[in-house]
């Protein structure tokens, strides 16, 4: 159970894939546009029920509740060892063998 | 009574919100036919370099520094002929509020909200603009937000516009993201409607006059410390904005500078592309917005725009994603600077056109912008690893987009790569003669020759080309 107040993210179908703009290329006709935005729980809800928020700047959305206390997970990845590569090859050209 | 809110209904009230929300009646500087009057609404609606000046002091926007890039040179000359190689500078605009030039942009934007009363700023951007807006509103206790198109329908976002909603949620923004689709104009246009806020669009007068700052700042502190202007000056070009600005802003001071501009070349994906959002690893500064915004500059979220690169652009370049993310780890491997990947782009066409001046020559990289989780090569190259895309050493001639990203095997193989601006020019001319009816008119063919930096022979020409 997630308490009415928690600040929460939710999920909305805005257009379905029929109500699409005509100029969408095919494979974005076929599915539908989404949206997605972050507010205030105005009620007790469970995950997926259809709940409405109050958002940052006071306006009210409905939608799926997704996840309560909606986290940053964006990092800097899996480590790309060939950016070691180029970093070594540029001082090697530059300042030759011993500037590691 | 409501309003009906379903896709062509919304759209065809878009004149009558764009009016309120901006506070232009664009109608006064139209013709009737192709041409509108270009000077008078720049200079009508907007504000003169002295007063930008002061906005932007007031919101701590600007004055950022110029940095010469002495190994990044060196590298350069390593691979040029003999008395080639100019010394490389770069505009370190991520020393800005919210960390990119287009803090210039936003600073006008939402001072000019405010002025006009507005309670709340509004804008569509997957990029920097979205901070911008977020932290000048923040300081003028303005409402914000901001609407990203972020992630394709399964949920999956790309790695650098998440960090620029969690940048823009940090300065106090409610965020509205959005599958992929260009439908996103049609949820602005409805929260536009709904909140009664102001548009920040990247494109109106005072968004593209606050990039003459930029321009005009550059052009002085050359003089001041080299006692000269930069021989020539790379923009990133994506809307065109930047370009735009910043070509107007070295009118200003006289500066007669070389304008070129420079794109990631994402040639073969569909930007509105459900299943080739993800992958493409440059989400902004591309070919995806570069062209078309060059060669059709209308196509913005206001019914005329204010960026016109065609009419500044002096050259226009591509470089590779694989060159760019190459050249960012050699940014802060030779010059201990670490640096968003996208602002790269034009440093990256930077170390190729280097090489082709003379080394007394002073060539300006006029932007940076900040890093950070997400946006970042290392975040950027493992997205592009996950969604299939093969990252290998090669020549990046062989770069393919949506398949592989080509780290160049050696330095001397970052080329920019020229685009034809006479085939743009045509393009555009072609798109404003599809625009009307009629035929086009005196007034409509010196206007194109405004719009293309041509003559109206060459504009007559290609009339003559099309109609053929």
């Amino acid at each position: 159970m997630i308490k009415k107040g928690e600040w929460v993210l939710i999920r909305k179908t805005i257009l379905e894939p029929h109500e699409r703009a005509p100029q969408v290329p095919d494979d974005t006709k076929k599915v539908p546009l989404i949206m997605w935005v972050k507010g205030r729980l105005q009620a007790d809800a469970q995950i997926g029920d259809i709940v409405e928020i109050i958002t940052q700047t006071g306006r009210v959305e409905q939608g799926a509740l997704l996840e309560a206390n909606p986290t940053y997970r964006h990092s800097f990845g899996e480590f790309i060892p060939e950016l070691l590569v180029i970093g070594d090859q540029v001082r090697e050209i530059l300042f030759g063998g011993d500037a590691k | 009574m409501s309003l009906a809110n379903d896709y062509a209904s919304v759209m065809a009230r878009k004149g009558e919100i764009m009016k309120k929300s901006v506070g232009i009646d664009y109608g006064e500087f139209e013709s009737g036919s192709i041409a509108f009057d270009y000077k008078k609404m720049m200079q009508e609606t907007s504000y003169t370099l002295e007063e930008m000046q002061k906005i932007q002091l007031d919101a701590h926007v600007g004055n950022t520094p110029i940095i010469e890039l002495r190994n990044l040179t060196a590298l350069a000359r390593k691979c040029a002929k003999p008395g080639f190689g100019a010394r490389i500078f770069i505009k370190d605009e991520a020393a800005n509020p919210s960390g990119s030039f287009k803090a210039r942009r936003a600073a006008n934007a939402v001072y000019h909200a405010k002025k006009l009363g507005f309670k709340g700023v509004l804008t569509a951007t997957s990029g920097n603009y979205g901070a911008a807006v977020a932290s000048q509103a923040a300081m003028a206790g303005l409402k914000c937000i901001v609407v990203q198109e972020c992630y394709d329908s399964k949920g999956v976002g790309q790695p650098e516009i998440i960090e620029k909603a969690r940048k823009c949620e940090a300065l106090g923004a409610e965020v509205v993201q959005l599958s992929v689709g260009p439908e996103l104009f049609y949820k602005f246009l409805l929260l536009l409607e709904e909140t009664g806020y102001f548009n920040a669009s990247l494109y109106t007068p005072f968004g593209i006059a606050g990039v003459e700052t930029l321009g005009y700042e550059t052009s002085i502190q050359f003089r001041e410390k080299y006692g000269k202007d930069p021989d020539a000056i790379i923009c990133t070009n994506a809307g065109g904005g930047n370009l735009t600005g910043t070509a107007r802003g070295l009118e200003k001071a006289g500066a007669t500078s070389t304008v070129i501009g420079a794109s990631v070349n994402l040639s073969g994906l569909h930007m509105a592309s459900d299943t080739q959002f993800n992958k493409k690893s440059f989400t902004t500064g591309h070919t995806g917005f570069g062209i078309p915004f060059s060669t059709w500059p209308d196509r913005s979220d206001v019914p005329r725009s204010a960026a016109r690169p065609l009419r500044y652009m002096d050259r226009y370049v591509t470089v590779t994603q694989g060159c760019v993310f190459y050249i960012t780890e050699t940014l802060a491997s030779l010059e201990g600077l670490e640096k968003g990947p996208a602002g790269n782009t034009s440093l990256a066409a930077a170390f190729s056109i280097a090489q082709e001046m003379p080394d007394d020559r002073f060539l300006l990289v006029q932007e940076t912008e900040y890093t950070g989780a997400g946006k970042h090569i290392q975040p950027q190259l493992s997205f592009a690893r996950e969604n299939g895309i093969k990252l290998f050493f090669g020549d990046p001639k062989d770069e393919i987009p949506g398949e592989n990203l080509v780290l160049p095997s050696h330095p001397s193989l970052i080329k920019a790569t020229d685009v034809d601006l006479n085939r743009l020019r045509k393009s555009l001319i072609k798109a404003a003669l599809n625009s009307v009816s009629a035929p086009p008119t005196p007034e409509d063919i010196r206007f194109l020759a405004e719009e293309t930096r041509t003559d109206e022979s060459f504009v007559r020409a290609a009339i003559e080309e099309l109609e053929a």
